[in-house]
């Protein structure tokens, strides 16, 4: 019984990371109707963010997350001047063409530089111990972290004008081009911040396990999964429909070998698009 | 004046030239130099490289009156069963290598295997124990690792010795070689009687323990036995320690094997790893250097002590030259004749090849030792605990 629930807290802990990632996929696809393929590959330039400021510069760990939100804002709003504008609006086969593109050209020149081979950062930190099982620190942390940068995320969409901007440009574009909102701004500032948030999740994952240029793809494809349970364009309920699915990870782990959950989850995500295809939180949408 | 000079010169080109046109012997094969096997398939490269060099300084080959330099060929496989494929095609139809050492891994030589026999070239395998390659009817496949199934049977004896009821989770990774010892270590485990409290595989790539983790603690687990290769090894040994799983015994397959195991610190204390070979072993060699003599030459060459990957790599070379060399001939049935025949020591031990066609070239000469990481005056060594008469240390439980 008691592994069940330490099961479940694992499982929420890193449903944090998996929701902080999907956040910016959901945000961009909300804003700008846009998949961001490139997705994946921003998480892994998150985590070699983190393996170049810890062992190159010598940076902490964690002092390393506004360097990489900054970094992944400048990066974001960059690619989307070069492959994304021009291909607002038109058919959505062709901004998923360009994302693609982007996502083979970092996964080409990560492995130039870096290889495939497994990279590590060592980060330590005390964890809880309860009834014969731990928490690890870096788990608590990160989990942590991703809730605070999804409050801020929160603050910046409902509190400030930026981003009662970026709603308008979502909900409609037009009416907002008409209010006098300069939405081709709003539109590259959106993308960027999609792109730090994709970026910051990627540094957190980095903190805990170790990682290649190829581990984006496992990200990416959960991330998905949880734009999904949460609701396109919707990043409250990709936050809560990330820890849905860590809670589903932690519930289903003690039942069946560790190598099911991955058709449980699936299984699960294709039952949800049948279901509730705008997702399961999608009513919630303010 | 000049005329003489320049008659000198001359005659110096004219008598230097014929040493240029030396006779060598290719020998191709692949290395991970990318990729999730990176950090052993280089150990293993380099292993060959030493004796490459080692025997070359000393004249090269000798093949009846005539001494040939040996040239390797390698290239990078990336830790991919594909590149492996192309390029040991390549390396036999392009690069004309007139002998091959196999890959690291089992799952890489098991389809390097496939070209080697397609081709009718001899192969020495180092760094592939699983037993099934050799089950499929070959005639030019000679293995140096001493086969999977054996490989925690070590391990076994001694955990019982210290605790002979233990609550074992067996966690392993995915892939040909480990499976292969699951399969192995499941009816040892039947045989003595003993029960498996957990036995789950992962998949390969796996970073995230801590499911596998907790369903070991919640089985109450006091021994873990499995792993894989390295990479998912020490992520697991690591995440073990982070986790306090409480393990009073770790036994886990190639990773700890590795100097770079040392890197985790408080974490690779106890662990023990079922070995090929270890700096420590006493065999009296018929040919080649002693083991003490390869590990000082591998850490003034490298920087680092060599594992046993390292040692297997110089081990293939060392086999293949004493066959090419008894054979007096480079073609390929008479030394693959010799190979047959062999019954020999070297550093790395006991060698002999099964000649029964059924599993042609399984080795069934080598025996394995089981090294534990211990604490010593504050540093990490590695030393043999297992089977008694190797033994440098008392078994850490």
């Amino acid at each position: 019984m008691i592994g069940i629930f330490a099961s479940v807290i694992d499982g929420i802990l890193i449903g944090s990371v998996y929701g902080l990632a999907a956040m910016g996929l959901t945000l961009i696809w909300g804003v700008m109707k846009v998949i961001n393929l490139a997705h994946g590959a921003i998480v892994v330039l998150g985590m070699f963010l983190l393996y170049i400021a810890s062992l190159m510069i010598g940076l902490p760990a964690y002092a390393t997350i506004p360097v990489t939100i900054v970094f992944g804002f400048v990066f974001g709003v960059m690619l989307y001047w070069i492959a994304v504008h021009r291909m607002i609006g038109r058919a959505e086969l062709m901004s998923l063409l360009a994302t693609f593109s982007i996502n083979m050209v970092l996964i080409g020149l990560g492995t130039a530089w870096w290889t495939t081979s497994p990279y590590n950062v060592l980060v330590a930190m005390p964890g809880v111990t309860w009834q014969g099982y731990t928490f690890t620190g870096t788990h608590i942390m990160a989990a942590v972290l991703a809730m605070v940068i999804a409050g801020l995320l929160y603050l910046l969409l409902y509190r400030t004008r930026q981003g009662k901007a970026i709603r308008a440009v979502a909900n409609n574009r037009e009416a907002a081009e008409l209010s006098g909102i300069p939405t081709t701004q709003v539109l590259s500032f959106a993308f960027g911040l999609g792109v730090a948030l994709a970026c910051v999740s990627g540094t957190l994952i980095a903190t805990l396990f170790p990682f290649t240029v190829l581990s984006g793809e496992a990200y990416q494809l959960k991330s998905f999964v949880v734009t999904v349970l949460g609701g396109l364009g919707n990043p409250a309920g990709a936050l809560m429909g990330g820890i849905a699915l860590g809670l589903i990870e932690g519930l289903a782990t003690p039942f069946m070998p560790v190598s099911w959950i991955p058709i449980v989850e699936f299984g699960l995500f294709v039952f949800c698009l049948i279901a509730f295809p705008r997702g399961i939180f999608a009513f919630s949408k303010a | 004046m000049r005329l003489w000079l320049s008659t000198a010169l001359a005659a110096a080109v004219i008598t230097a030239s014929p040493a240029l046109a030396e006779d060598t012997i290719t020998i191709g094969f692949t290395a991970s130099q990318t990729g999730a096997l990176n950090n052993d398939s280089t150990a293993q490269m380099r292993g060959i490289e030493l004796w490459r060099d080692d025997v070359n300084a000393k004249g090269g080959i000798k093949v009846g009156d005539k001494s040939y330099k040996i040239v390797t060929v390698s290239y990078d496989d990336e830790s991919q069963n594909t590149r492996v494929q192309q390029l040991y095609t390549r390396l036999i139809s392009q690069d004309k290598a007139q002998f091959l050492i196999s890959p690291y891994s089992s799952g890489l030589v098991a389809t390097a295997a496939i070209i080697s026999e397609q081709y009718g070239k001899v192969m020495v395998t180092t760094g592939g124990a699983l037993e099934k390659t050799y089950q499929l009817g070959n005639k030019n496949l000679f293995q140096i690792y001493t086969g999977s199934s054996q490989y925690l049977a070590g391990a076994l004896a001694a955990l019982k010795e210290k605790n002979p009821s233990p609550k074992i989770a067996f966690v392993y990774e995915d892939d040909p070689f480990s499976k292969s010892v699951a399969g192995a270590v499941r009816e040892m485990s039947k045989a003595q009687g003993l029960t498996l409290a957990l036995d789950e595989s992962y998949a390969g790539s796996t970073t995230d323990f801590s499911p596998i983790i907790n369903k070991a603690i919640s089985a109450k687990a006091d021994a873990l036995l499995g792993g894989g290769h390295y990479a998912d090894g020490a992520t697991l040994a690591r995440q073990l320690h982070e986790q306090k799983a409480g393990m009073k015994w770790i036994t886990l397959l190639v990773a700890p094997d590795s100097p770079k195991f040392a890197e985790l610190g408080d974490a690779a204390v106890g662990i023990s790893v079922p070995s090929q070979w270890e700096p420590q072993v006493t065999f009296k060699p018929d040919f080649g250097p002693t083991a003490a003599a390869f590990t000082s030459a591998f850490s003034a060459k490298y920087k680092i002590e060599p594992g046993y990957h390292a040692a297997g790599g110089y081990a293939a070379g060392l086999i293949l030259q004493h066959a090419i060399e008894k054979a007096g001939s480079v073609e390929p049935d008479k030394v693959a004749a010799v190979l047959n025949q062999l019954d020999a020591t070297t550093f790395f031990g006991k060698t002999k090849f099964s000649t029964d066609p059924k599993q042609h070239g399984l080795q069934v000469g080598h025996q394995m030792v089981l090294a534990q990481w211990q604490k010593k005056g504050g540093k990490l060594v590695k030393e043999v605990i297992w089977p008694k008469d190797a033994k440098t240390a008392d078994v850490v439980y």
